[in-house]
């Protein structure tokens, strides 16, 4: 029966109304009095020296108040990374510097060379294209095998382009080695994830204002996580002490990883606004953000797995470059590492595992998390390797995986890539799959598909990923410079609404529902009567953001933490007022009662009381009703599901028309299930983007080929058919109050390869030898694939 | 962008008189020019709107078997209003999105000659008249390569005349990011033969296949392309397709404007 609110409702997301009138206030809705406008002279080259930028012309043009270079940064602390990654020899990775405008060198197209402030946004462009800049062009390197056989360096002063040669887990190198040489089958499979641009819907802006009377500094900015960019603007790039310095990110469209990190224009518009003594925005054009917002992906991969003739899976080892692009985003390292090598296990329980990842400078955009980070990547490699896998011992690609599973039974699953799972149910989010994409229907979808002269294929495949993002002392031991725990205020107003204050941040994920929803279902009282306060380092306590599919996993545990000491508070304040011990005291339906007794005071009344504290235990207990939790997770958190991917290809053509997915979801406890099928839907398309369309594309000469909606192929909605999704299996989460896990990223992290599964699937089936195509599987592609 | 004057004349003899000036440009519905002037790639010391101006806009049908499109008619109007040539209907209808149906003008198009546009294709293979300010002009003499056309600084395209064909279809096979044609193909079946364009394969733009109309004038069926093949060079090589595969794209889509037909 579903509920009509609470935990379980899919309440309606009241943060919509705003969205869908225009009436959200995003950051460059903000303005400020006297606010001048940034524009940036961005390299045009990948790769070359600085010789000379002189802004002499452009400082005396009309509406000019400021024209800087990297000259004005001197003393000023460049990017920090966020993530020290060790490699196989205990060396720590090379961390060049990251200036906040290019020194030296120019190390990719859109390197900001220059800021222009002017009064007018037309102005300071005028202006910037008055700069006279002299560069002598060096040889781009782009190609990430290049960059490590003696190509150009992208930072002279570390003498190599390898940022790391990572091993995980090292010690188990040999074993793997081993049991690869001595296996009786081994499939391998070299594949690419290919490179793509974010493209929120909002592009990245940022406002920098400076309070002079107070010395107070304000950056509003479009982020998915404000105290983090505090901490790291403030602390590491310009020694601005934290009550002296305010970031705010409102109404935020979209980020998908793409907000994480802190940019070079943010510390910019607050170093520039505190010199000119003005306000300083920045808007991103579209076009910046293609060459400016941090990209993702970008894996060369070469996977082994072993098997018994069975299909058991014996080991697997991997290999993988990783572009970090020519700077270090500040998690850029974590992902190929952390976020990707500990996924490789998989739903399965092969007993010997080996990473290998090369991260590797080149003369691009810098790359860093994108819609599950690292995860993606493993559960790609994996689950296409299975596949080949299952072609080549003659086994059905379900039954392989089946047979491989982690049993039910076996929870909690230590791996051998250091995770320990602790919940699950691999076989009955297969079977779920099997029953709503009507899989034993299929042979029959495929003849009526082969009669309109169309070749049909099935794609199935699993994932598992660590979510709700981290274990502090865990990531602290990986390399993490930073605490991953999450922050919630729970303050209840006199008269019995509450205002919650999280660390967490939405950026579209529908917070200002969701976790009202858990509030509200704890005290048992309307929805409508909590509101959730984001984004503002102001009013919210020390956070970590959203990102990582963490924030009801860890931020909404920090809420129920707080809101549990505030039941414990509001239980003495209503036995006080009903002369009952604490201990008598039930909390039912916003009602406060005294066990095997009629008496009872309601919410509002014991709130009332905690602010008028006429009748109040004042000797045991301060009034006020407020409370604060900080909730660092015992584990990460593992959802896991089963995909079904069916498409027709036009084998003239080369067109691949997505006829059905399917998701079956275990994400534990679902507080909001309209919310979370919108997570899912949301997932899959960019998932088939990235399997079907998307690729951020550079020519040798580190030129950006899809660096418009021209040549980047975006999903749209006509290309995706109506997702059949199901998250009806639910294993709780077993150390977390909710019992839930993270949804955000499983349909990006599940789906390319069920795409690419079904297409390999209905070439085979056409008699075309093939095992692999690289992403996006364009008409082209596929065309050139089925055409040799 | 940069700064410029703007007018919008409501007759074409101002429109005509105002584009005199030095470093004028018409503008008509500006879905190629805008982004162009936000990414400061022109520079107009004026533009002149031509979206304003009644006799530029409409289709019209004389009963004597050509269709008349205004100048300044949307893709929109040309789809719900040209039901007497529905192949030339089902073109506008499939050109970008609504915004830029309702915006967009055949006029703009034409003048603008895209190699990857539609309505090239539409216009070489009906031998349609483009009737400009100044004079008429054949579509074989006006498509002189991408992005370049007959049309002199100033001229104003007023109409195009469509000789409506017997049978016609055009196919596209969309570019998978911008959904321009990656190739299409527009035939149209006359009494006189069979004229086949190709749009979105060329660097050289919209040009005509003569083997296919020589042998579609002979047999209008999709069996007679069988084996005619297009030649590789000149035509377009990017990421989403070689030379090869445009020039196999150019005799498949051919083959199921036939069809469709």
């Amino acid at each position: 029966m579903p509920k009509d609110s609470g935990i379980g409702a899919s309440s309606k997301r009241r943060e919509d109304v705003r969205f869908l009138t225009g009436t959200g206030r995003y950051t460059d809705d903000i303005n400020i009095h006297g606010q001048a406008y940034a524009h940036f002279l961005r390299s045009e080259v990948a790769h070359g020296v600085l010789k000379s930028v002189d802004t002499s012309k452009a400082a005396a043009m009309p509406g000019v108040i400021g024209v800087f270079t990297s000259a004005d940064f001197e003393g000023v602390g460049g990017l920090p990374c966020g993530w020290q990654v060790t490699d196989r020899h205990g060396e720590p990775m090379k961390e060049p510097a990251h200036p906040i405008l290019a020194s030296g060198k120019v190390r990719h197209v859109g390197d900001p060379i220059a800021g222009v402030v002017a009064e007018t946004l037309e102005q300071a462009r005028d202006a910037a294209e008055a700069i006279s800049v002299e560069i002598e062009e060096l040889p781009a390197v782009i190609d990430m095998g290049g960059a490590l056989e003696g190509g150009p360096l992208v930072h002279d002063e570390i003498g190599t382009n390898l940022c790391y040669d990572w091993g995980f887990i090292e010690d188990n190198r040999e074993a793997v080695d081993e049991a690869i040489r001595n296996a009786p089958h081994v499939t391998t499979l070299e594949l690419v994830n290919n490179r793509l641009s974010p493209n929120a819907m909002e592009p990245r802006v940022a406002l920098g204002d400076y309070n002079q009377a107070t010395d107070e500094t304000t950056l509003y900015t479009t982020s998915q996580n404000p105290h983090v960019i505090r901490l790291l603007m403030g602390a590491f790039v310009l020694s601005l002490p934290e009550h002296k310095l305010r970031v705010v990110a409102p109404d935020v469209g979209g980020g998908f990883g793409s907000k994480i990190y802190h940019y070079a224009e943010e510390a910019f518009c607050t170093f520039a606004s505190r010199k000119l003594r003005r306000a300083v925005k920045w808007t991103s054009s579209r076009t910046e953000a293609f060459v400016s917002d941090a990209h993702g992906r970008d894996h060369v991969t070469t996977i082994d797995l072993a098997l018994d003739k069975d299909g058991t899976f014996l080991a697997i080892r991997t290999a993988t470059k990783a572009n970090v692009g020519a700077y270090l985003s500040t998690f850029s390292t974590s992902v190929p590492t952390y976020l990707h090598g500990t996924l490789m296990a998989g739903n399965y329980t092969t007993p010997k595992i080996y990473v290998n990842v090369k991260a590797v400078f080149t003369n691009t955009v810098p790359v860093d998390a994108y819609r599950g980070a690292g995860r993606p990547e493993a559960t790609f490699q994996l689950e296409r390797v299975i596949d080949k896998a299952a072609q080549e011992l003659g086994i059905d690609p379900v039954e392989i995986r089946r047979r491989n599973f982690v049993k039910p039974d076996q929870f909690p699953y230590e791996t051998p890539v250091a995770l320990q799972y602790d919940t699950g149910n691999y076989h009955a989010t297969l079977d779920k799959l099997a029953d709503i994409a009507d899989l034993s229907g299929f042979d029959d979808r495929r003849k009526a598909s082969e009669a309109q002269g169309k070749l049909r294929g099935l794609g199935v495949n699993c994932y598992i990923e660590a979510c709700g993002i981290a274990p502090s002392s865990l990531v602290g031991q990986l390399g993490a410079r930073a605490g991953l725990y999450e922050s919630a205020t729970v303050r209840v107003n006199a008269t019995g609404s509450i205002t919650v204050m999280t660390g967490s941040h939405a950026h579209g994920q529908g917070h200002e529902t969701t976790f009202p929803q858990v509030v509200a279902d704890m005290i048992g009282i309307d929805e409508s009567q909590v509101h959730i306060q984001h984004g503002d380092t102001s009013s919210t306590p020390m956070g970590m953001g959203t990102y990582g599919s963490r924030s009801i996993a860890v931020g909404g545990a920090a809420m129920v933490r707080a809101t549990e000491k505030i039941i414990a508070k509001a239980k003495k304040i209503a036995a006080h007022l009903m002369e009952a011990s604490a201990d008598d005291i039930e909390l039912s339906g916003g009602n406060f009662t005294v066990a095997g007794t009629d008496k009872s005071v309601g919410w509002g009344d014991v709130c009332l009381q905690a602010y008028v504290p006429h009748n109040y235990p004042i000797e045991e207990i301060e009034p006020g009703l407020e409370e604060t939790a900080f909730y660092d997770p015992a584990n990460f958190t593992f959802p896991a599901g089963a995909y079904a991917c069916e498409v027709e290809v036009d084998r003239e053509t080369g067109a691949v028309d997505v006829c059905s997915f399917a998701a079956a979801d275990d994400f534990g406890n679902v507080i909001n299930p309209m919310i979370v099928d919108g997570q899912v839907h949301g997932g899959i398309a960019q998932g088939v983007g990235q399997a079907l369309r998307e690729h951020a594309v550079y020519d040798g000469n580190g030129q950006l080929v899809s660096g418009s909606y021209m040549d980047y192929a975006m999903p749209r909605a006509d290309d995706l058919p109506s997702f059949v999704v199901d998250h009806s299996c639910q294993t709780p989460c077993t150390h977390n109050p909710l019992g839930v896990k993270g949804c955000g990223e499983a349909g990006a992290i599940g789906s390319p390869p069920a795409v690419v599964n079904a297409v390999v699937d209905a070439l085979r089936r056409d008699g075309i030898d093939i095992s692999h195509i690289d992403m996006p599987l364009s008409p082209y592609r596929v065309w050139s694939a089925i055409n040799g | 962008m940069y700064d410029f004057e703007f007018e919008r004349p409501d007759s074409l003899a101002d429109a005509v008189a105002a584009l005199r000036a030095e470093g004028a440009q018409a503008i008509s519905g500006g879905q190629t020019l805008i982004p162009t002037l936000k990414n400061r790639l022109a520079n107009p010391s004026k533009l002149v709107s031509l979206t304003n101006i009644g006799e530029l806009s409409g289709v019209s049908d004389d009963g004597s078997g050509v269709l008349r499109v205004g100048g300044a008619t949307t893709h929109a109007q040309v789809a719900s209003s040209a039901g007497r040539f529905p192949a030339l209907a089902h073109l506008a209808a499939n050109i970008g999105d609504p915004a830029v149906r309702n915006r967009g003008t055949i006029g703009g198009s034409l003048a603008n000659n895209d190699p990857s546009a539609c309505y090239p294709a539409a216009a070489l293979a009906t031998g349609a008249t483009i009737i400009t300010n100044a004079r008429e002009i054949a579509a074989d003499d006006f498509f002189a390569g991408m992005f370049e056309t007959a049309l002199n600084d100033g001229e104003v395209i007023t109409a195009v005349k469509f000789p409506v064909p017997e049978r016609a279809n055009y196919q596209k096979f969309e570019q998978p990011a911008s959904r321009f044609a990656l190739v299409g193909v527009f035939v149209a079946k006359y009494p006189s033969g069979v004229r086949v364009a190709v749009t979105g394969a060329s660097e050289g733009g919209v040009h005509r296949w003569s083997k296919a109309e020589s042998a579609l004038s002979a047999n209008f069926d999709a069996s007679a392309v069988e084996g005619l093949s297009v030649p590789e060079e000149r035509l377009i090589s990017d990421i989403h397709g070689s030379p090869k595969y445009r020039a196999h794209l150019v005799t498949v889509m051919t083959r199921r404007a036939v069809a469709a037909a």
